[in-house]
Order: C-alpha cells, then structure tokens, then sequence
C-alpha cells in the first residue's frame, strides 16, 4: 500500500474520531417523534454498526456496570416510578413482561358453594371472587401441582358466610366479609352422621396456618362489592387460594399494570421569541416550556420540564412544526410498577429480577 | 309531530303556503329537545299498538255488537245484544288475577272475559228476558293496554308483579309464548289513485272498504276510449254505459260533473261517441248492456255478501252498482247521484293526468299506505268469530225449538259457545294465521314470537312493519326508500335480502291515528260552510272557486273558500276542540295549547317544515308553517343506538340495524326469573361511553347489549385480516365478552286421567346406599335435579315412572322407568340454574328446567361495533405481547385499519375520539343523529380540545411500544374506547365435524346437519371440481364408499338384482328363478333403492355388466 498519495475517509483531520457524527448520535441514542410518525423506533443493535467510523456499538459488561443506573422517583404502599437508566428496550421489557405474567401472586382458584340465591350466578360470583386480590405472600406458599393434596402450604381457605334478613333494606356484600381459616376447610365432604364426627374436609392441613404467616392472611382491598343481596338472599360458600402467575389467568398478575416510558427530550432547533413564545407555552397542556425573560424587554421560550411531555404533538402543530423536536431517549425508561397484591412494587420488582435470574440460569444450565 | 292517520283527508286543490307559525316561538332549538322526553312519557314507545287495542276494546267491540245487535229465530224468538264489555284477565278456575308473568312461566293466555248483557224471548209472548254480564269468550289481553293488570302501575308495583318497568308492553302471552301482531301495511282504502298499468294504459283505480264489502274499482284509458273494469263484469264496460245506467242520462251533464274546460270534453268525446255507437241512449237500455255482460262466476263468493242480491238476471247490474261499484259511496234510496259524481271526479283526475302528467299518484307514497296494527287486525277476527257464535246459537236455538221433549224455558245465553271466540282468538293469534273467509283473507305470519334476544331486538320487533306485497317480486318501486318515508318510517332499519326495503320499521315519534268519530266532524264541517253536493247541478261543482272537500274517501261537497276552511279547521283542531290527529294531518299540554301538531303525510305537502329555527336564508321565514322537534327522531329505535349515524356510509347503519338485534345484553330487568327457551345475557354489560339521545330515551343506557372496549386500530400478527378481531387474554380472564346462555328443557309428568299419571320417586339406592346408576348424581330426594348442581350429558333429570295400567287399585298398577335425560354437548360443563314445577290446565305437570352455561369469548366468536363492522375473534393474545401506551394503556382488542377504507365508518372514528375524550373526563358525550347543530350530538373540534387539554393527540393517536420488542411502534396508533356487542353467534353452537355416525334409515346415507350429527357433504359443485381434475377414485371413495356402499347380486342374464341366499350360500335371480349367472358388485344403497322404486312403478331398469 503507498503511503500519503490519498488519504482514508477515516483519517480525514476535521472528523474527529471515536465520536459520531450529531445525525448519526440522535438516530443512535434517540427515538425521534416527528408529527405523523416517530422515527428511528429500534435502533441499532449491531456491535459494529458504527466500526467503520471508530465508534464501539457495544455495551460490555463493564461498562454495562459502570452506566447503568437506577432512580427511584416515587414510591408509595402500591405505586412505584423509576428511572433505569443505561438498559436495552429488551431487557426493561423483560422486566415489564414478567412483572405482569410470571411474578405468582396468591389468589382464589377454587369456590365452594353451599347456598347461593344471589342474583349473581354461581359461576359468574366464582369468577369475581377470584379476582380480588389477597393479601397473603406468595413467597410463603408452594404451588399446588396436579396431584397435591391441599395443605397449609399451597393453600389459603376464606369462608363467605352472608345473608340479608328478610324485611331488612339491600345488603352489599364486601371483600372484608371474606373470613380466613387458618386452620383449613371446615366443609365436610359428605355430611356427618352423627354430631361430631371427625370427617374428611376438603383440606387437609396438619397445623394452623397461623404459623406460615405472621400477618392475617386478609384481603388486600376491604371494600370491593362482591355482589348485593335482596332481602332473604343467602351467599354461603368456602374459597380456596392457590398460587399461580399471570400467563395462566390475568387474576394471579400481580400488579395492576406495570409499563415504562422512554425520557422525553424536547429540543427547541431555533429561538422561540415574543408572542410566538408565549402562544407556545400556552398551546402545551402539560406546560412544558416556560418563559425566560432576556432582559432587555425579550423574552423567550424555554424547555422547562420535558418529563411531563405526553406526547400530545400539539407544539408540532401549525407553524413552530420545524422548530421544536420531541425525542425519546432509548436508554432511558420511566418505569411505573401498580402493585395489585399483598407485595409492595418495589419486592415485586426484585422478584421480577429473581425470575429473570432463574431463567437465564436455566438457560445457562441447558446449554452446558 | 307527524303521523299517519286515517281519518280526515282533506285534498284541496290549489292548497297553498299557509303562513301560521307557532304561537310561541321555543327559545333556541336545544329547549326543544325537551319535549320529546315527554313526549315518549305520555305516549311510550308502542303506543300505537297499545291504542289500537284499546281502540277496539272500548269502542270496536261495541260497534261490531250494534251491528250483529239481534239474532231472530222466528219472529218472535229473538236475541239481542245490549252491551258488551271486557273484564280484568283473571284465571278461570281460582279466580285469581291473572299477571302476565304468571302466564309467561306457566304456559297460559293473558286473557281476559268478554261479557255481554243479552235480552232474549222464548217465543211464549212474555216479556224479554234480561240477562246481564254473560260471558261470551276469552279475548287474550294486550300488556299495558287498558284492560291490562299493569296499566297505570308505577316501578315498584311492576316489579312486585315480576315485570320490567322497562318493558314496553304491546304483544299478548298466548300460552305462555310472547306473540307481538305486526303492523301490516296496505294501500289506502277509498282513495282515488291515478297510475299507469302494466299495458301502458293511465288507469284510475279505488279500493273500497266497507264493513261489508271489499272491491276494487278500474277505470281505464284504451285506445282513448274509458272503460269501467269490475271483477264482475266479463268485459269492460264503456263508461258512458256505466253512467247512463246510474241514471245520468244526459251526456252534457256527465261533461259537466267532468268538468266545462273544453279539453276535458275533447278527451271524452270518443266515449260518448262509442257509447251511442253501441244504441245506448236511457238508463235501461244500459243496464240491459251490463247484465248482459255480466260474470257468473266470479261474482259468486261477493253475492253471498251483498244484501239486495237477486237471482234475476236482470237487475243483478244495479245490484252491483249499488253494492260493488265504488261500494264505499253509499245510495240511498236508490239515489246514484253521489256515486256519479264520484265516477266522474275519478273521470276528471285521469283525464287531468294526461293533461298534466305531473298529476299521476305514486302507489308507493307513504301519504297513499295505511299501516293496520293489531286492534284492527284482531277486532276482524273477533267480528268474524262473533258472527259464527251467534249462526249458530240461532241454528242450536232452532234445534232446541224442534225438541219436543224439553223441559222448562227456552234459555237463550245457554246456546251461546264460549270456546269459539276464545279458541277461534288464541288460535289464530298463536299460529299468526289469519283466516277470514268473509273478505277472503288468509295471511300467514301476521303474529310472530316476541324477539327476546336484547331489549333492542323486542323493541325493534314492536315497530315492524309487514310488507303488503310478496318478498319474490323483483321490484324496486316499492323497495326504494320514499322522501315522504321522512320522520315517519325510518331510513335505515331495513333487512338485507328478499324483503329489503319491503319490511320498514316506524320511526321513533311516528304516531298512528285510531279511527275517530264521524258523525261530528262531518256536521262541523258543514257549518264551517261546506256546501252538500246533493244540493248542487252538476255546472255548479266545477264552478269558478270551488273546491271539493273529501271526508274519509267520501265527496263531503264543495267549499268556496278552502283556505278560509282550512285554517278554521286548524284552529279547531289547534284548540283541542276536536281530536289532535283530525284533520289534516296534528301532545298533551303543548298538544291542547295547539303549540305541537301530528303532521300526516299528505298534509305535510301543504307544510314548510323547518329542522332549525335559525334556518333562514334563501327561504322567508314567514312561509315557514312548522319546526321539527329534533331531527333525530327521523331514524327509528333501533338506528337511534348508532352513535353519529350521519358520518356513515348509509348501508352500515343498515347493516347495525339487523346486528343491534343480535347482540347480547340485559335483557329486561326480570330477566333471571324468566324461562325463554333460549336465553342470552352479558355478565357485565355497560352503558355505551358515546350516547345518543334516542339511547336514553328507550332506556338501552339500563340495559344495555356490549361493553366498552379500548381499541387499538393496527395491524397485529397477522390473524387480523377479513375482519378478524386480536383479543387480549387479560382482558377476557376480568371478564370482557362473557356471557351466560340458558336453555330450558321441559319435562312432561303427564295425567292419563282418572287420577292416574305417572309418578316421580327418589332415586334408587342398592344395599350399601350407593345410587343405582351413576347419572342419578344430581337427583335431589324428590327425584327432580336440583338447582345448583352441575349437569352432564345424559344426566337423569326427573327419575319419572309412568303407570302399564289403570288399575283403580294402587297395589296392582305397576310402571315401568321413563326417565328423563338432559341432553347436553359432551364436555360442557352446564349448571342447573331453576326449576320450574307447575300444572297446566290439562292438568298435567310440566316441570321446566333451566340450564346455564357461562362462557367466555373464544376463537371464532363473533363481535360488533355500532357501526355495521362485525368480525369474529381471530386469535387470543396475552396482556404482556399487547402494545401499551405511555400511560400504561393496553387496548383490549386490536382492529384492523383495513376496516377503514372502503367502509368509510366515519361515525366509528368520531365514537371512538367521543369515547376517549369521555373517559378522560369522566363524562358521557352524545352522537345523536344530525345532532351537531342542536347540541345533541358533540363536534369533532370540541372532543379534539377536550383531548389535548388530558395531553392527549387532538387525533387520538398515542404513542405506543410494542409490547413484544418493547420498543416504541413506529406509527401513532389511533387508539380508544368503542362500544363493541357480543353477536350471538358463537363457534360453541357452530362448530362441528364427523367421522362415523348415524345414517338415515331410507337411502342409508350420512344423516345431515349439525344437531343429528351429521356428515359433511361433498355436493355438486365439489364433485364437478374433482371431475374436472379427473380424481375418480377420489370421488368414488366420497360418493360411494364413505357414503353408503351395498353389495347386490345381479343376474346377468335379466340385468336386474337378485338376492343372496344365506342357507345355501349362493346368490339368486328370483326373475329368471335361477343361480346361474349371478354377479356381485358393489352400489350405494340410494342406487339400489332408486332401481326398486322404478320397478314398482313399472319401469324395468337393467343392469349390463362388463368384467371390470
């Protein structure tokens, strides 16, 4: 090869090297939100997607660790928001999909009815019931396999036991009305024939659950309507809980949802100034700009908190359309966890983590 | 505001503007909405059917009793009806009062007694006797009419009598079934229609009605010749013939009744000319030409009707000009003046239509239909069922007479048959066979099974209208939507196929007038200054300002000033004098007050009629004579579900129209204490997020048929095209889409009389207390299935003996087992829901049980939005792989954006921007029908402010990720709540497929359809296909050998089959009486059979075989 005829577009001096170029660093690191479609939705997986200009595409495991990043925004009893910063779209979507379908959660699976004359048919009062949440650990119990016998560790009993008196006004039953029995069904299988006869329940505990848990093993909402009783109406009836997850019935998900969203960006291409400014400002619904007052009698329009940006597009309507820019930061989630079981978000969070832990281990083991 | 109606018709000519706006203008068009919620309060949404049948049983009964009053045996033997009345249903044997609920569950007619007060004499010259309230038959009772237990009661006192305030009454129980008498239509009675006839010739046709007689008057233009066509006549009689035999003689005074411009005379002159032609000067010299002309047999079954029939030859053409010929004039006193100037205004109008041809009339004007509801329908059965009661009490009388042997005093009301009427009612009403030999009337179909699908469909079947032509004719006329159809039919609500355009639905404030009183409105008119023809020369009636004032069909006479006429007749009308839909075509306070008039058809051509008050413009405001209530109320019940109806390609609302009626729901709110045979409910059905008005107004926001779904319009895997629908699973496990589906299954414990019947005993139990046959599991102690229990196929329902004997004894009567079984789809888990015990009138004892089965939406189900576009459940997802949006959103189901474009749903995309921006808010937003410019249904612009006020896209679409990749989709997603029903087709009652299985007994082939387990057929077009292909084997083995293979024994001698002899194991031709040359082969057994049936028909066919 001759040395110093031509030089390699590589080399070229006023290219700096190891960096990217702006346009190319937006469509890498940015998802670009333009009025009628976003664009640069996937990004580039590719290592080397960027080798020939110098630039690393990937993410080893070192610098993984060193930028990766989480902030814990808000938390409450049953809400959570966090910042994961520095993660592929993937693998925060792993997280989002196990939260909702594979964390287990305790919830009824099993009613028994001794009397209903409710106008909810038994099927339908079978169904509601399953969907209230408990507030029982799951972390407790065992999952109940096909040939199990129901125990004080795969299964939590509740008994409903309600009637409106005749002459008396509607009565609605609630989810408090639903009674623990730590000590196993107290259904007989066949009715007994003489006045304390030891018989077989439908459970078959060898001690007091009171020992499993600590807490009373409640409802986690005390005042969901479970169904209305007329006046001379019965519900009687015993619920069995088991452990479950999600991908079998949405009853045993244990959050109410849980999703992220990328960070919002909001770049302003040129100086927003005077009334434009101001029509600006008042055109967002969720203000995300603010007015910066120049002095001089000049004002101008500033991003003042691009996190409450919805999306709405409005700033992108009409003529400021070229010189705003909604971006997304691809590495950037906002996740919100909506706990709708007895575990607080940010546990369910770790047990997501723990599942995904567990599969990777599994595939790890399958393949050596 | 409009109706149609039946009383008045006021044809005026040149009836011009008449400029009287309303005495108080409404402040600005949205006040105006509120009449209409109290408007539907007075009058409900089946009123006309609830009038009619009050109609007919306070005022209908009573004239078909004057008119079949007394019944002589002799002269002296008579009986007369004095009154007649119905009482409240009650049932017959305990005297308790019947409810419609009761009947519903235990398979009784809602009836109630007809009685009488008859005065009768035994022919011993005594004074009459009197009897009063004799009872002369059952008449089934309308719900919610005036003789109905639920009249006037308010929602509490409903619902302790087990009925659903929302419930719009109407139809009758008749055994326990729901029968609604649809409205039929028909051309108007008595009505001069100018058309043109199948040969081209301009025709004036009237269809008269009397009590009496039905006819139907022609008179027809040939070769410029006019012609009177009558069923009874062999020929066409020439008119001039027609009006000499009359008795006006004079051709000058026929002209002048015609009318003096010269050019009618011109277009009469070739009949005048024929007339003397044919030597026809007097009036007898005419009648002579009709009697000659005059049909025999045709005319048989009228004679029997008509009252002066002679059977003279002669005289039988003056019979029939007084009692057939235009039969609705009257004569009196053999006075035919009326009737000429009738002939010759029919004259006039024809030849004014080929003057003007603008003067022809449209058969298919809605001005030219009157609809007849049920009133009217069951009062011509009750007249007809009357009249036989009472030929033959007269002919048992006259028995009665003859008897030599009787003992005490003749008792008139002891002859009376109660079962006529009442069988002769329940009948009829039952099988929807009307059958009335007197005008020759036999229609099927007139009574149909209350639709109880969704509360819509019930509604919808109440406002039907049946056809009055037949559904093969391939016409379009009839079918073609009419502009006069505007705010009386509705435009949409049609079926798709043969009787499209045929069946109509009435709009929801169309309004249908019963008959009014006569006798008043007639001398009203004469003293408002109507001249009587009878006092007028023929040159007078077509005299220089005068104009002909009709009444019911009939000429009244002529008034010099009909405006003046007119709006003294308004204002009568106006100030509640005279009833609100007299006239020309007119709501309780408003309605007295004259502020709110019923328009009929024909009187809206002499009406401006204004959507909006602030409509001005090009049109003076002054013309303007009246406003609409709300545009809205254009559309019927049915269309008024769908959310901006306006924004849609018209067959779409059509298209809904047919769904709403499938789709499931609440039914009604006794709905778990009724016993349908079937029976289809939502668990969790919802009030729909976007409303309209005529939604509130029926009451479909309380009971609602489909829930609100969040929907994403994308494409989504793939098992989205043709309409298929992505559900998530998420979704369906909380319960979106699921329904419960009852049956009934009746089990029969019959009476065999002499207190024997069969018995129902406990379950049997072997030594050890085991049950002795596994499916008795769910028998409670009394042997009936209890309710709760869980059944399967084949599970015993009732352990029920039936007795082999009648022994008297009981020790020595023996039965034997008759269970009964439950027949249920193998591996459905079904529940025992009640069961009902009851006993009939036969005294027998029905136990019904209701089955239930809950289900949740599944592959294949079928689902719709309110806009015509159904699609079936492609494919089931899980939450986790379904987009969700930047607020944690997660669409419910994925629709197809190809559904879009050629659609042009443009109301789907506005109800689904509507639905968005309304949860948003937690408010409900309207789409009523040409509702923007009232405030009753919301703008675009304004559902797009209220979105980005919640940060949402003025467009509604979102951002979404997808929920697989989890990384943002790279489009906007048009994403939001539509109300989307459950269809009840569902893939569970569907699907089917068969291996091996039963046969039919005759030919040996697979049994057909799906509830006999049938097999799938490989019909002719398949079978062309394979033989195009040349698959023959393929097609023996589907034709032949999968189907239904024989062996025969063929003689090859004769060619025809003989048999296999199984003791000497050889084959036997038993017509050449020989085993020699016997072949075997194979055939289908439908092959075979086809031979035997030929040769006993004595055709021989023959068999030629050849070594294969």
């Amino acid at each position: 090869m001759s040395k110093g005829s031509f030089t390699s577009a590589l080399n070229m001096p006023d290219v700096p090297m190891g960096k990217l170029p702006d346009h190319l660093e937006v469509q890498r690191t940015r998802v670009v939100c333009k009025a009628d479609a976003p664009i640069h939705t996937e990004g580039i997986q590719f290592s080397g997607a960027y080798a020939a200009v110098g630039v690393d595409n990937s993410n080893p495991l070192d610098k993984f660790k060193r930028d990766f990043k989480i902030d814990v925004i808000r938390l409450t009893k049953d809400e959570m928001e966090f910042d994961m910063i520095g993660i592929d779209a993937a693998i925060a979507n792993a997280f989002r999909r196990i939260l909702i379908s594979e964390v287990p959660t305790m919830t009824i699976d099993k009613v028994f009815m001794v009397d209903n004359t409710s106008p909810i048919v038994d099927e339908v009062l079978a169904h509601r019931l399953g969907l209230i949440p408990l507030d029982a650990d799951p972390r407790l119990f065992e999952y109940m396999s096909e040939h199990d016998v129901p125990n004080e560790r795969n299964t939590i009993v509740y008994r409903l036991n309600v009637s409106c008196e005749k002459g008396s006004p509607r009565l609605t039953v609630k989810s408090d009305q639903l009674e623990w029995l730590p000590d196993g069904s107290k259904l007989h299988e066949v009715a007994p024939s003489y006045p304390g006869e030891q018989q077989k329940t439908y459970t078959s505990f060898s001690g007091s659950q009171l020992e499993v848990s600590r807490r009373a093993l409640g409802v986690k909402h005390k005042d969901i309507t479970i169904a209305r009783l007329g006046p001379g109406q019965t519900i009687e009836l015993e619920a069995h809980a088991v452990k479950g997850i999600g991908k079998v019935h949405a009853k045993w998900s244990p959050v109410a949802t849980a999703w992220y969203r990328m960070l919002p960006e909001v770049i302003l291409l040129k100086e927003i100034k005077g009334e434009e400014a101001k029509k600006l400002v008042k055109k967002c619904p969720v203000k995300v700009f603010d007015i910066e007052d120049l002095g001089n009698g000049e004002e101008r329009a500033v991003v003042k908190s691009p996190r409450a940006c919805t999306l709405c597009r409005e700033c992108l309507r009409g003529e400021s359309e070229e010189q705003i820019e909604l971006r997304r930061v691809r590495d950037h989630f906002i996740f919100t966890i909506e706990s709708a079981s007895a575990l607080p978000p940010e546990v369910l969070f770790k047990e997501a983590v723990e599942v995904l832990h567990e599969k990777c281990d599994r595939v790890i083991s399958e393949l050596s | 505001m409009v109706s149609q109606q039946d009383d008045m018709v006021s044809q005026q000519e040149d009836f011009g503007a008449n400029p009287n706006l309303l005495a108080a203008p409404i402040k600005s068009p949205v006040d105006k909405f509120q009449l209409l919620p109290a408007f539907l309060k007075v009058r409900g949404l089946v009123k006309q059917h609830i009038d009619s049948f009050n109609y007919f049983v306070n005022y209908g009964m009573k004239k078909i009793m004057e008119a079949n009053a007394l019944h002589k045996v002799t002269d002296t033997i008579y009986l007369r009806y004095i009154n007649i009345s119905v009482g409240e249903p009650y049932v017959a044997i305990d005297n308790i009062k019947l409810t419609p609920q009761f009947c519903r569950l235990s398979d009784r007619t809602y009836s109630a007694d007809i009685s009488v007060d008859i005065e009768y004499t035994d022919g011993k010259g005594q004074h009459p006797t009197r009897k009063t309230s004799v009872k002369i038959g059952r008449l089934p009772i309308m719900l919610r009419s005036c003789n109905c237990v639920l009249n006037g009661k308010d929602e509490t006192e409903l619902a302790k009598l087990g009925e659903c305030p929302l419930d719009p009454g109407g139809y009758f129980v008749v055994k326990g079934t729901e029968k609604v008498i649809l409205i039929q239509e028909q051309l108007s009675k008595n009505r001069i229609l100018i058309d043109i006839d199948g040969k081209g010739r301009i025709t004036a046709s009237v269809t008269c009605s009397t009590h009496e007689v039905k006819s139907k008057t022609v008179f027809f233009m040939d070769k410029e010749k006019i012609y009177l066509q009558l069923n009874q006549f062999v020929k066409p009689i020439p008119i001039m013939v027609v009006m000499k035999a009359m008795g006006t003689e004079s051709d000058q005074e026929v002209v002048q009744m015609v009318g003096r411009n010269p050019r009618y005379g011109d277009l009469l002159l070739p009949s005048i000319q024929e007339c003397s032609s044919e030597r026809i000067y007097s009036q007898e010299q005419a009648l002579d030409y009709m009697d000659a002309k005059f049909n025999f047999f045709k005319s048989c079954s009228i004679q029997l009707f008509i009252t002066s029939f002679s059977t003279l030859k002669e005289g039988r053409a003056k019979s029939i000009l007084t009692d057939v010929f235009l039969a609705h004039v009257p004569v009196k006193e053999q006075n035919f003046r009326p009737k000429c100037i009738y002939a010759a205004v029919m004259l006039r109008r024809m030849l004014d239509a080929i003057l003007n041809s603008d003067t022809f009339d449209d058969k298919d004007y809605v001005g030219n239909k009157r609809l007849e509801l049920s009133g009217q329908l069951v009062s011509l059965l009750f007249e007809d069922l009357f009249k036989t009661m009472n030929t033959q009490a007269v002919q048992r009388m006259n028995y009665a007479m003859g008897q030599s042997n009787r003992s005490g005093a003749l008792d008139f009301s002891r002859y009376i048959v109660t079962d006529i009427i009442t069988l002769g009612l329940e009948k009829s009403i039952s099988t929807g066979n009307w059958d009335l030999k007197r005008f020759r009337m036999h229609k099927k179909g007139v009574s149909q099974v209350l639709s109880r699908l969704s509360y819509i469909g019930a509604l919808g079947h109440m406002t039907r209208i049946s056809p009055q032509f037949e559904k093969t004719r391939k016409v379009s006329g009839p079918r073609a939507l009419q502009p006069s159809q505007w705010g009386m039919l509705c435009p949409c609500d049609t079926p798709e196929g043969e009787a499209c355009g045929l069946t109509k639905n009435l709009a929801l404030m169309t309004h249908v007038t019963t008959d009014e009183e006569e006798g008043p409105l007639i001398s009203l008119c004469y003293s408002l200054g109507v001249e009587d023809l009878a006092h007028l020369s023929a040159e007078e009636i077509y005299a220089n300002d005068s104009y002909l004032v009709f009444f019911n069909g009939l000429i009244l006479g002529k008034h010099t000033r009909p405006h003046t006429f007119a709006n003294a007749m308004r204002r009568v009308r106006r100030s509640g004098k005279i009833g609100e839909f007299v006239g020309f075509r007119t709501f309780d306070d408003f309605l007295h007050d004259g502020l709110i008039e019923y328009l009929d058809v024909n009187e809206q051509n002499n009406a401006l009629i204004a959507l909006y008050e602030h409509e001005a413009g090009e049109i003076d405001r002054s013309e303007i004579t009246h406003i609409e209530i709300e545009p809205l109320t254009l559309l019927g019940v049915v269309a008024g579900l769908i959310p901006y109806p306006h924004h849609n390609q018209s067959p779409r609302n059509t298209y809904q129209c047919a769904m709403g009626k499938q789709a499931m729901g609440n039914i009604a709110f006794n709905q778990l204490s009724r016993a349908d045979t079937l029976l289809y409910l939502l668990v969790y059905a919802q009030r729909p997020l976007l409303t309209t008005k005529t939604i509130e107004l029926v009451g479909y926001d309380k009971l609602g048929a489909g829930q609100n779904a969040t929907v994403a319009v994308m494409s989504y895997s793939g098992y989205d095209i043709e309409d298929a629908i992505v559900m998530n699973k998420s979704s369906l496990d909380r319960g979106f889409g699921r329904c419960i589906a009852m049956k009934k299954q009746t089990v029969v414990r019959e009476n065999y009389g002499g207190k024997v019947s069969d018995i129902i005993v406990a379950p049997q139990r072997d030594k050890d207390g085991a049950l002795i046959r596994k499916n008795m599991q769910i028998l409670g102690a009394d042997g009936i299935a209890e309710p709760g229990q869980i059944v399967r196929n084949n599970d015993m329902l009732v352990n029920k003996k039936s007795p082999l004997n009648v022994d008297k004894d009981l020790k020595t009567r023996t039965y034997k087992d008759t269970p009964a079984f439950f027949k249920g789809v193998e591996g459905e888990t079904t529940v025992i829901d009640r069961v009902l015990i009851y006993t009939d009138n036969n005294e027998k004892m029905p136990i019904k049980f209701i089955i239930r089965h809950v289900r949740r939406p599944e592959l294949g189900d079928k689902f719709s939005s309110r806009h015509g576009q159904k699609g079936v459940c492609g494919t089931i997802v899980n939450q986790e792989d379904f987009p969700f949006s930047e607020r944690g959103i997660c669409p419910d189901l994925i629709m197809n954006p190809h559904g879009f474009p050629s659609r042009m749903t443009i109301g789907k995309m506005i109800e689904l921007l509507g639905g968005k921006a309304g949860v948003s808010w937690g408010r409900f937003h309207y789409g009523s029908a040409f509702g923007e410019p009232s405030g009753n249904a919301c703008k675009v612009d304004d559902i797009s402010n209220a979105l980005i006020q919640k940060g949402f896209s003025y467009s509604g679409k979102d951002f979404l990720y997808s929920g697989i990749l989890g990384t943002p989709l790279q489009a906007y997603i048009f994403m939001g709540p539509i109300y989307y029903q459950k269809l009840k087709h569902m893939v569970l009652d569907k699907m089917h497929a068969r291996a091996k299985g039963p046969r039919v007994m005759l030919t040996r082939q697979p049994t057909e359809g799906r509830s006999r387990d049938g097999g799938l057929r490989l019909g002719e077009m398949e079978r062309d296909c394979l033989i195009a292909y040349g698959a023959s084997m393929l097609i023996f083995e589907r034709l032949m050998l999968s189907s239904d293979p024989y062996q025969v024994q063929v003689c090859q001698k004769c060619g025809l089959l003989g048999y296999y002899n199984q003791k000497l194991k050889k084959s036997f031709c038993s017509m050449c009486k020989d085993g020699e040359n016997m072949a075997t082969m194979k055939l289908p057994y439908a092959c075979k059979l086809l031979f035997q049936e030929l040769q006993s028909m004595n055709v021989v066919p023959r068999l030629k075989l050849t070594e294969a």
